[in-house]
């Protein structure tokens, strides 16, 4: 027998990507690359108001107009499609997909347009004339919460989406309050830090804007659906239910997707009327997003506004943790709107033993787009209020930030760690990526280049920041549509494989990662592995990809369901070798009894037996194909420590970072390239909200950043060249070990950066400034003004 | 209707179009080369970069009708005689991409920026791409992937390019 040639282990290599082919020589096929004979065009009319009455709408002229099929008001969709669900158990007014008397939001759409094609249908959207009797613009979040200037939802009172959930020590489960632990902590204290803290709100941006294809075929009596989106399995649930339609009726299909960064979990009111318009017609339909149609019609990010206090000893050791949040949801509720706070709320306790907590979380309605996940979603928010909180407790004790840190921690030997909060960490060893990270950065060379450049006169500061996240999304407890995920692993007759995934990728190259787990869990070439996804007619089931969940669910999915089949596999060989399955390996294409490769079978010959089995070993059934759902036990809790360095430019006030150093410990990792990448993105997104992005809205209710000319996506010139570390610290929750890392990069790096710009300005007297660090903010400091 | 007529990837092709319409739609939807996105109606994000006459332009920006007569090159027509541009293989070795979809337009601008300035500094590469919006790679890849493509240096005046399934065939069965 010819040597067998050895096939080197994947997992923990840096292979490159099997994605990239078709995206680099623009095969690829997204949403607005589909088309379908037929198929028609929607354009959405949308208002131009923050909040008003529908006085008229007139569609006469655009009815009229050449290459217009139709034009459908609120009130005319709203008698064939029923108002759209939520995902939490939040109360929720009523949302229709098309308003249909009151619009509450700039982007509000009050009436579709079908057409030939999409000049047409925006032209006929154009002709389309509404009248509206202006009500008062909600846009300031606490005059909102004493009901001014008007209250958005009759059945909402001083625009109270969510009045007050308490959490943290002291509160039972029919949520009774006892604060004797907090106020004792308070009281005992040597020194409390108070501070009003504001994250901003955001729009997400994925360079793709959202799409949705549709196409109902009467007489199958089904409906083909794609969309832009993370969740494909989510989409098909919910297009059925508001389409009257079972599921078996219903294929969705996410193709290439451009980005997501949790604003394509939403099913959104485009994909509702998409679907049902296209029910009602019998025809394909396609509706693309503007990018400024985007700024206001796709969910924003964070808007939380929270009143931090901090209670301490002198000695560093923090007593007590009293956080008031408040949220602007926007004008209504989303699918995970609601609980998107309280993911901040659970997250608050930080890297740190704080023995006594209360937080509370209210949320409010205002006139503005509704908010909902953004790449970090709740978390990024925990640990901007603990970390800069941490950061004013150092200045006042005249201590090293990474010091006070420390004497904090949880340490290595408590996990897993319960929380005040609620949260149960399962694995860390927070002084591990702390020292890492100040090693990789050099802070004591820092700190003495920083007092070099301040005794010249320059505005230099450093940053420090420690984070812990909530990923891996979670025991079907935490999640309305359950929170396990799916994978079916099939050997095809030939010996190659073809693996399913319910984690539907938008750029985290699971088709990547997971062929690389296959190919070392059955000893082949990757290039006999194909991995599918994004498809509910042939991923027959899935959750979705969001929370930094598609490795540490989907992936141990996958390896269960590989397991499942390796085992059937191994009593396949175990009859053609006459040997016993447990004495079998599968390495470089064969499965030998071990250490005899040369007498083994090839995997193919397996196979191909596995399908034509003659004769059929007792006990077993012909065929190689598995599949299975993992549930974790519980969440991970990635953490880590991003260390900032940023000058402020003394005539101008511009900020200009000049070092970002990163150590994240996400546990086991399968491929450090693509980790890096996603590092990379999320740091992107982070330092983007510290320094360029903010929405905002005029006091009109007006979205006056509702373009890229006035709102900044961060460019490759705002960025110096990340530094990169890394520990590892494997979660016992699922067999991989790993924790998740999509979103790890949005959460050390705004509070470090602020931290910098605080420090550069500490001769000014400065302890806290609020996001974005405009330069004109700066300046004023720097002139003498307040922060 | 007025007639046009532009040579796109080596190959000349006359239409009649509404003169609103954008090169990036007659490229997408008439000639069906989905390569090319869009991304913004606003001329910022680069999503829509295509090289007219050798230099990168804003394909959102100019109506089909202005681009009559010159020579377009798509993504699609980057390949040559069934082999990747370094650009191409730049961004694959060096993971300059996630989601794809700035991807293209990443590219053509790069090629520009190459042209120009063959052994850029990071710097210039970061200013060379800066009218071009990534989402999810902090750009840190994608100076790689432009640093490995100046390294090997481009090809000599590429022949004029043509299609190459065999390209996309061989290169969608590696991985590695
Ligand atoms: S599509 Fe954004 S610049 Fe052309
Ligand atoms: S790779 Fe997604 S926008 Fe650049």
């Amino acid at each position: 027998m010819a040597a067998i040639p050895v096939l080197p282990k994947l997992v923990g290599e840096r292979v490159k990507r099997r994605e990239d082919p078709r995206l680099i020589q623009g095969r690829a096929t997204y949403v607005d690359d589909i088309t379908i004979a037929g198929m028609k065009h929607l354009v959405f009319k949308r208002s131009d108001i923050a909040h008003g009455r529908i006085r008229s709408i007139d569609t006469t002229a655009a009815e009229a107009m050449d290459g217009v099929d139709a034009v459908f008001t609120g009130a005319e969709i709203a008698e064939f499609l029923p108002p759209m669900p939520i995902g939490t158990p939040f109360p929720s007014p009523p949302h229709h997909s098309v308003a249909v008397d009151v619009v509450r939001y700039v982007g509000d759409p009050v009436a579709v347009v079908v057409a030939r094609d999409r000049y047409a249908a925006k032209d006929a959207a154009d002709a389309i004339v509404v009248e509206y009797d202006a009500l008062p613009a909600v846009v300031d979040l606490e005059r909102a919460m004493t009901g001014q200037p008007a209250v958005i939802h009759a059945d909402f009172p001083n625009n109270l989406a969510v009045a007050l959930v308490p959490g943290g020590t002291g509160v039972d489960g029919a949520m009774n309050v006892d604060d004797t632990a907090v106020d004792k902590a308070f009281a005992e204290a040597d020194v409390v830090i108070s501070q009003r803290m504001m994250n901003h709100r955001l729009v997400p941006n994925a360079i793709e804007p959202r799409g949705v294809v549709a196409h109902y075929e009467p007489g199958k009596e089904s409906m083909t659906i794609w969309s832009s989106t993370q969740n494909p399995h989510i989409l098909r649930s919910m297009i059925a239910a508001l389409n009257g339609l079972g599921q078996h009726q219903v294929r969705a299909i996410a193709p290439e997707v451009g980005g997501g960064f949790g604003s394509k979990i939403n099913i959104y009111g485009e994909d509702y009327v998409a679907s049902a318009i296209s029910k009602r017609l019998g025809e394909p339909v396609k509706w693309i997003e503007e990018r400024s149609e985007a700024f206001v019609a796709t969910t924003h990010g964070r808007d939380i506004l929270g009143y931090v206090e901090l209670a301490a000893k002198q000695d560093g050791t923090v007593l007590g943790l009293r956080l008031r949040l408040i949220a602007d949801i926007g004008a209504y509720n989303m699918l995970l709107t609601a609980a998107i706070p309280t993911l901040t709320m659970l997250m608050v306790s930080g890297t740190y033993r704080i023995p006594a907590i209360r937080a509370t979380i209210t949320e409010v309605f205002t006139n503005k787009t509704p908010t909902d996940a953004y790449r970090g979603a709740g978390r990024p928010e925990a640990t901007y209020f603990v970390e800069r909180a941490m950061d004013m407790l150092a200045s006042k004790l005249n201590m090293d930030p990474a010091e006070l840190r420390r004497r904090n921690f949880i340490q290595p030997a408590e996990f897993p760690f319960a929380t005040q909060m609620g949260a149960v960490y399962d694995s860390g060893d927070y002084d591990k990526a702390l020292t890492a990270a100040l090693k990789l950065a050099d802070w004591d060379r820092l700190k003495a280049e920083r007092d070099a450049a301040k005794a010249e006169g320059r505005l230099v500061g450093l940053g420090l920041a420690m984070y812990v996240e909530v990923c891996g999304l979670g025991p079907s407890s935490s999640l309305p549509t359950g929170g396990w995920e799916h994978s079916q692993v099939t050997i095809e007759r030939d010996g190659r494989i073809s693996a399913t995934t319910g984690a539907s990728p938008h750029g985290q190259g699971n088709e990547t990662t997971f062929a690389q787990m296959l190919a070392d869990q059955f000893g082949v070439p990757i290039e006999h592995v194909t991995i599918l996804h994004g498809d509910t007619g042939v991923v027959k089931q899935g959750i979705g990809t969001f929370g930094s969940r598609s490795q540490a669910v989907g992936g141990a999915a996958l390896h269960m369901a590989g397991g499942k089949v390796k085992t059937k596999m191994a009593r396949f060989a175990a009859a053609m070798l006459e040997a016993h399955e447990d004495d079998l390996v599968f390495e470089n294409g064969t499965i030998a009894v071990k250490g005899a490769p040369a007498s083994g079978k090839s995997f193919a010959d397996v196979a191909a037996f596995a399908y034509v089995p003659v004769p059929l070993p007792a006990g077993l059934e012909p065929g190689l194909s598995e599949e299975a759902f993992f549930e974790p036990s519980n969440n991970t809790y990635p953490f880590g420590c991003h260390i900032s360095m940023l000058e402020i430019d003394r005539e101008t006030g511009e900020p200009t970072l000049l070092k970002l150093v990163a150590v994240d410990d996400a546990g086991n990792l399968i491929n450090p390239m693509i980790v890096e990448g996603q590092i990379h993105g999320g740091l992107a997104q982070g330092i983007g909200q510290a320094m360029v992005e903010e929405a905002v809205y005029g006091d009109d209710g007006q979205l006056l950043t509702g373009s890229f000319m006035d709102y900044a996506i961060p460019r490759a010139t705002d960025f110096p060249r990340f530094e990169l570390g890394a520990t590892v610290t494997p979660t016992p929750v699922n067999p991989l070990g790993a924790k998740g890392v999509g979103e790890a990069g949005t959460l050390g790096s705004t509070p470090c950066i602020v931290a910098a710009a605080v420090d550069a300005l500490s001769g000014f007297g400065v302890t806290h400034i609020d996001m974005m660090l405009r330069p004109e903010k700066l300046w004023r400091i720097i002139q003498g003004g307040q922060s | 209707m007025p007639q046009i007529s532009i040579t796109v990837n080596g190959k000349v092709r006359k239409a009649r179009v509404e003169p609103r319409l954008l090169l990036v739609h007659f490229l997408r939807e008439q000639l069906l080369l989905t390569g090319t996105h869009v991304g913004c109606d606003t001329s910022q994000c680069g999503a829509c970069t295509v090289l007219i006459d050798g230099r990168s332009a804003k394909s959102c920006t100019i109506f089909a009708v202005q681009a009559s007569g010159s020579k377009v090159t798509t993504i699609e027509g980057l390949a040559t005689d069934g082999a990747l541009h370094p650009l191409q293989e730049g961004f694959w070795e060096e993971h300059g991409l996630q989601c794809g979809y700035c991807t293209p337009g990443m590219i053509l601008s790069a090629v520009n920026l190459l042209k120009d300035t063959p052994r850029p500094t990071e710097r210039q590469i970061r200013e060379g791409i800066a009218g071009n919006f990534c989402r999810c790679t902090g750009y840190q890849h994608i100076v790689n992937a432009i640093q490995h493509a100046a390294k090997k240096g481009l090809p000599k005046r590429a022949k004029r390019a043509r299609r190459t399934p065999k390209a996309a065939a061989s290169a969608a069965t590696g991985g590695r």
